[in-house]
């Protein structure tokens, strides 16, 4: 009886703790490899160039939109209070702190975490990661970290981009929509942002970097192994979904955690 | 009597609860091409990979020139696995990467060679493939049998002592295959490699073996030379060369 009760038991939590040893195990050895030689420059620019410079559009459009949005619904907030003049604070604090950083991993975790993801997948599907094997290759080095590395790179310099760009926003419905002060509002963006809270932003995008970029490779690396069995165009497509979803949950759960010590 | 370069000792292997190897002995000479024929599903590809150490077995030995594979020194264990080459059944080129990329790959990555001389191999490979002039496509630009050879050109690069075949006529017409088979055996007999070839294409492979063996419900139930087997009178290896199932026979 006890026999049958210990093995019902690891039966249920051996799978998940298996599971997460396996994530950290991957994540170790691909931060491992950075520091071998010989280093993979011209891996890491192309990875740079999409996960980067290929998200610059989306970047630009989204953090034009919350920044403007920002403006719109700070501007009928404070105006209520006779306190309209915090607006330029507020929208930066707001962006530069918290919605910057998140905004911009959620971002770049649908447009290219989905892609590392899916094609990591159709690599394991392919025999791609098994003839790397077969070369004597290792294949995490060879998949993993030249994109982990193009992420710590990226993310943080798509914030600062974000956070601009949603400032202008914020300044366009503000100030020219709606007809606040334009140096009234600047004069608030430049008083109220600390370096503080320019360092905490890019710290909470660099742990995104290794955040999204970890669970969407890991995903895509260990497709074969879903645990409801499936394979080929399913697995990957199912792989994919999972990568998302988890980035997405883990951004909101540092953001918190990290916030938590920052403030 | 001389030690089998690779030899498989009682070796069993199960996926789940199906069985697939159920304690297959078979030896592999050096510089000899073994043929493994057998039923689809009969687990010929998954005893290709035990060898190159993408799959475990359960129980048995993989011998390497008389020594378990496992409890070699790890320096001598990675330099068997650096002298050999798989070629994968759907060739597994990466589609990312252009066709001098993927036949340059296994050199970029694990030895250091000039640009000068890494192009001067790569292109010598191709040229002996007959694919020159295709450095910059990509896989998917080109068709299954110019696939096939890249993926050959880029098992044939390192100059490996092995080279584990998985179906390379897999998906190609009649001509190409046979073309596939003489390359095969013109460039066994100019380098001297050992090779292991999962087919399916009886009886022309039979010309290039100098070593058959027939994998049936997970043991070995047949090894010997094309003469041997033609004049089998196991009914399983009678009926599998000949396409028929003695099950409905």
């Amino acid at each position: 009886m006890y026999t049958r009760f210990i093995y019902t038991i690891g039966g249920i939590f051996a799978p998940p703790i298996t599971s997460v040893g396996r994530f950290f195990s991957f994540f170790g050895a691909g931060v491992w490899q950075i520091f071998t030689t010989p280093f993979q420059a011209g891996k890491v620019l192309d990875h740079i160039w999409f996960i980067g410079a290929k998200s610059i559009f989306v970047i630009l459009l989204t953090g034009l939109f919350t920044g403007m949005v920002l403006g719109l619904q700070g501007y009928y907030t404070l105006v209520t209070f006779g306190s309209e003049a915090a607006l330029g604070g507020a929208v930066s604090l707001t962006l530069i702190r918290e919605l910057g950083p998140v905004l911009t991993a959620i971002m770049i975790t649908a447009r290219a975490g989905s892609a590392m993801a899916a094609e990591i997948g159709v690599m394991r599907m392919s025999e791609q990661i098994d003839a790397l094997l077969t070369m004597q290759i290792n294949p995490i080095r060879f998949v993993f970290t030249p994109r982990i590395l193009a992420a710590v790179l990226s993310f943080p310099l798509l914030t600062a981009l974000f956070d601009v760009v949603g400032i202008f926003g914020g300044y366009l419905s503000g100030s020219l929509l709606l007809g606040m002060n334009e140096a009234v509002y600047m004069d608030k963006v430049i008083r109220s942002v600390n370096l503080a809270d320019i360092w905490g932003g890019f710290l909470k995008s660099l742990v995104f970097a290794l955040v999204v970029t970890t669970i969407c490779c890991y995903r895509g690396y260990y497709s074969h192994l879903s645990q409801q069995g499936e394979f080929g165009a399913k697995g990957v497509s199912l792989a994919t979904t999972r990568a998302v979803v988890q980035s997405c949950i883990c951004i909101l759960i540092c953001d918190y955690i990290i916030t938590f010590f920052l403030v | 009597m001389q030690t089998p370069f690779i030899q498989f000792k009682e070796v069993k292997k199960k996926f789940g609860s199906l069985a697939v190897l159920n304690g297959v002995n078979l030896s592999i000479n050096k510089g000899e091409i073994t043929v493994i024929i057998g039923k689809s599903g009969t687990g010929k590809s998954v005893l290709l990979k035990h060898i190159v150490g993408l799959v475990q077995e359960d129980s048995g030995q993989l011998l390497i020139q008389g020594e378990p594979l496992n409890q070699l020194p790890r320096k001598k264990a990675l330099h068997f696995k650096k002298s050999m080459s798989y070629m994968f059944q759907d060739n597994a080129l990466f589609d990312f990467l252009t066709v001098f990329d993927n036949i340059a790959l296994p050199l970029v990555e694990t030895s250091r060679v000039s640009p000068s001389v890494l192009k001067e191999k790569v292109h010598t490979r191709m040229s002996q493939l007959s694919i020159e002039g295709i450095d910059h496509k990509y896989p998917s630009e080109l068709s299954g049998g110019m696939r096939k050879r890249v993926a050959l050109a880029r098992a044939l690069v390192t100059n490996p002592e092995v080279i584990l075949f998985d179906e390379p006529t897999a998906g190609l017409d009649p001509v190409r295959k046979k073309n596939v088979h003489n390359m095969i055996k013109e460039y066994q007999k100019k380098f001297g490699f050992t090779a292991v070839i999962v087919s399916h294409d009886i009886p022309e492979i039979f010309d290039l073996a100098q070593h058959i063996a027939f994998l049936d419900e997970g043991i070995i139930a047949f090894e010997g030379s094309k003469q041997d087997i033609l004049h089998s009178d196991m009914k399983s290896v009678h009926g599998f060369i000949r396409g028929k199932d003695i099950r409905y026979e």
